[in-house]
């Protein structure tokens, strides 16, 4: 890689990068996404490394490891270019098939291709795919491109051309004007506008000023952030080197959330081929300006997603929020004029610098522009990442994009936002989704995160579910946050064991007005929305624990009975293996008995029989 | 106390306050515990009382007062893989391994925990072993996963 020292030199180095590559070529790109990895990635790869070897192809094909290909489901996905055959539930040992019918003989190996699960078609071609019809690809458009290893990759794609825009042919002022005119709102959670938190910092006069990525991605149920840092490292890198450039700061930081070590690897390379390209450093592409990155690593604290307590742990100490305002963009790390911004808002900046303002903001909503990345898993068909223009609907997303709910069962609700969201029900399937529509049915878009549910979920324990890990992340520093989620937990386990009384439904309803209005940080604050939802719309869920002692979903424990038939029970003994209480007992080939008063009803028993004998109450 | 390999560790940094929480991450990594005696030169090296140290050390997950296992298992419990039966998969992992989630099987062999979410909910339920996933984990799996690691 050589070091960029004029824009010309960068343009005749992507020039000549473009012209060196055959379109042609044949490429076999195998995903290793974060869907794809715990299903094998690396021994698919491996598989076709060896197979080339075999058959002398190394030279010919060109094997990338890359980010997500968006259907998750479908894992281990494999694409071959050019002709764009897509494969999914690759096993290393389809492979050899893969190798001899498509890449010497070019044939499409039948039963590896995608086919819908209603009309039985098949279909080859990625756009064909009705998952991806609908899409619309700005953040996740390289992933499935490119390999997040490569710098060459990233620049050949158009990489870095919103950086040599901004750097010598905008001022501050108009990147600022720019971000601010596409209407671009944060991707993290509260959807504050992006280019006002860039001005109020460039306004500031303290020195120097800094640059933060919040790649915390706390909320359980989204990885559309870790996707991006493992698929896509440069985007984050250029998005923040021009907020950098806009707002004067000198030094960048990237959060990375302790579980993603893979996004901290792929981030460390790409900063350092950055600077060695002249991108971060000195005298960025000779216009003068100096920056660097830096890689932080979170610890493992949800609440240090937020921004305040992220600063705080940055500086050394443990992750408590503190009240606002000061903002960050006012005095954040350090005590410095701080721009803190998610991971998929930074990706967002380039296409931004690179299409213009108003290509942006012709896309989406009134009031919320571009598109919305989801991590769309639970109960759907196909599960994976999508993005949508703002404003699809939910029922484009869950019933279009993801085929359905699985096993034809019944839609029950999507929930959004994480633990700071709520669940939605089916009422209101053709809300179109963005930041104000779903604030108006009491959840947030948060994240990214969609999770939908089918009738085997419980609304009473996933309230319960929330509360709990709230009340185990809840830096404890407020009272009603504090006090607050261990009291509704508190109330949601009687309401689990059948203990529970309408009574205490109104006490939550209260508990959480307080929370709402008193707590310092948005964990606390929000923290009312899980539990409002799922009062205000699965009501009779609530009163059937309450009053009837029942959980229709077959969840709460507490509520459940586990039995043997002995009609069925063939006396395998893979029930009496998995027992950790020792509850089941018989003799082997006959009939097994189940003692309730030891059971504890884990329910690994019923798991573990193969013979459907065990059976739930 | 091993004090050249806390010397590597120190020597990464300026020894500026802020450093504590990276300085604690590789302490982590590399003895999979935090030491005491290491913990008191670092308080004097970064200048941070031991007080604060240890809120610190208390206040984050991935810090362990006590020697961790030397295979790490995570089981997620974030939504996707709650709903998904992650519950049950971290049950029976404790059941087979005989140890509490929290806690580190007496031979050392595994420390046991459940974790939020592993950033692979679409294959929910996800473990995570070191730094390996298994995507769509049953009950039964279970047995086949560990025995990779014994
Ligand atoms: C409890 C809590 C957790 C949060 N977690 C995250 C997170 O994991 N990732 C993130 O980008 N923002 C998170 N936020 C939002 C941040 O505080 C902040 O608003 C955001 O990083 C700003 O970036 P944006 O304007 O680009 O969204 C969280 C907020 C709260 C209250
Ligand atoms: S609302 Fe909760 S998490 Fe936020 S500062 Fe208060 S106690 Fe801590
Ligand atoms: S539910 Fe759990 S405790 Fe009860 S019999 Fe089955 S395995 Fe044993
Ligand atoms: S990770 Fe492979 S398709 Fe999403
Ligand atoms: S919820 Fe388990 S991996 Fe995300």
């Amino acid at each position: 890689m050589p070091r960029f020292e004029s824009t010309d030199h960068l343009r005749e180095y992507r020039r000549q990068l473009v012209a060196k590559r055959d379109p042609n070529q044949t490429q076999v790109m195998v995903c290793a996404g974060p869907g794809c990895l715990p299903m094998g990635s690396e021994e698919v790869a491996a598989a076709f490394r060896e197979e080339f070897e075999k058959n002398g192809l190394g030279a010919k094909v060109l094997l990338k490891e890359c980010g997500c290909h968006g259907l998750c489901a479908g894992a281990v996905r494999v694409l071959i270019r050019p002709q764009e055959i897509t494969y999914q539930h690759v096993t290393p040992e389809d492979v050899p098939e893969i190798v001899e019918k498509t890449l010497k003989e070019g044939q499409v190996v039948d039963r590896l291709v995608y086919e819908d699960l209603h009309s039985h078609e098949k279909a080859v071609h990625k756009g064909e795919i009705p998952f991806f019809k609908g899409q619309m690809p700005i953040v996740l458009r390289k992933l499935d491109v490119i390999d997040p290893t490569s710098m060459d990759d990233y620049l050949a794609m158009g990489g870095y051309r919103g950086l040599r825009q901004a750097l010598l042919e905008m001022k501050p002022d108009e990147i600022i004007d720019a971000v601010d005119k596409s209407g671009l709102r944060g991707r993290g959670g509260g959807g504050f506008p992006t280019g006002r938190k860039w001005r109020i910092c460039q306004d500031e006069l303290e020195e120097p000023k800094f640059i933060i990525c919040n790649g915390d991605e706390g909320d359980p149920g989204a990885f559309m952030d870790r996707a991006v840092m493992e698929g896509d490292p440069h985007a984050v890198l250029e998005g923040m080197i021009i907020g950098a450039f806009a707002i004067g700061a000198s030094k960048g930081y990237i959060y990375v959330r302790h579980e993603y070590p893979l996004a901290v690897r792929r981030l460390q390379l790409a900063i350092d081929q950055a600077r060695e390209a002249g991108f971060l450093g000195k005298n960025i592409l000779r216009s003068g300006f100096n920056f660097d990155i830096q890689i932080s690593r979170g610890a493992g604290a949800f609440v240090c997603g937020e921004e305040t307590a992220l600063i705080h742990s940055m500086e050394g100490n443990i992750g408590e929020p503190s009240p606002r305002p000061p903002y960050p963009a006012q005095a954040g790390l350090f005590g410095k004029p701080t721009v803190i911004n998610n991971v998929e808002t930074w990706a967002n900046v380039p296409e931004i610098i690179n299409m213009g303002a108003d290509w942006y903001a012709g896309i989406g909503t009134e009031n919320s522009k571009g598109t919305k990345v989801f991590s769309l898993v639970g109960a759907v068909n196909q599960t994976g990442l999508v993005e949508v223009p703002m404003g699809t609907t939910l029922r484009q997303i869950v019933y279009d994009l993801g085929g359905g709910i699985r096993q034809d069962r019944e839609f029950k609700a999507v929930q959004t936002g994480g633990p700071s969201g709520g669940c939605i029900p089916a009422q209101f399937l053709d809300l179109p989704v963005d930041y104000d529509s779903l604030q108006s049915v009491g959840s947030i878009m948060g994240s990214g995160g969609m999770i939908v549910m089918d009738t085997t979920s419980c609304m009473v324990d996933v309230a319960r579910y929330f509360i709990n890990f709230l009340y185990e992340e809840s830096c404890g520093k407020c009272t009603p946050c504090r006090e607050g989620l261990k009291n509704l937990l508190f109330i949601l386990d009687e309401i689990i064991h059948g203990r529970g009384t309408e009574e205490q439904l109104a006490l939550m309803e209260e508990l959480c007005d307080t929370m709402a209005a008193a707590s310092i940080c948005g964990l606390g604050k929000s923290a009312v929305n899980p539990i409002r939802s799922t009062i205000k719309y699965f009501r009779e869920e609530y009163l059937a624990h309450i009053r009837d002692k029942k959980c229709h979903a077959l969840v709460c424990r507490p509520l459940l009975k586990y039995t043997i038939d002995p009609e069925t029970c063939t006396g395998c003994l893979a029930c009496v293996r998995e027992c950790p209480v020792g509850a089941i007992s018989g003799k082997k080939k006959l009939p097994q008995e189940l003692d309730q008063e030891l059971c504890v009803k884990c329910g690994l028993c019923y798991e573990a029989c193969q013979f459907d004998a065990v059976h739930i109450e | 106390m091993d004090l050249p390999r806390l010397e590597t560790i120190l020597s990464r940094y300026e020894g500026e306050t802020w450093d504590l929480i990276p300085v604690l991450q590789d302490i982590q990594d590399s003895y999979s515990y935090l030491p005491k005696d290491e913990l008191q030169v670092v308080a004097e090296r970064l200048n941070v009382p031991l007080t604060q140290i240890y809120s610190v050390a208390t206040f984050f997950k991935m810090f362990s007062l006590i020697p961790k296992g030397k295979h790490q298992i995570k089981v997620c419990c974030g939504t996707t893989c709650h709903l998904r039966g992650g519950g049950r998969v971290a049950e029976s992992m404790s059941h087979r391994l005989g140890v509490e989630v929290g806690y580190t099987t007496k031979d050392m062999q595994f420390s046991l925990e459940t974790v939020g979410c592993l950033g692979s909910c679409a294959q929910a339920p996800v473990v995570m072993i070191d730094d390996r996933y298994f995507g769509r984990t049953t009950v039964d799996k279970v047995p086949k996963i560990l025995k990779l690691y014994k």
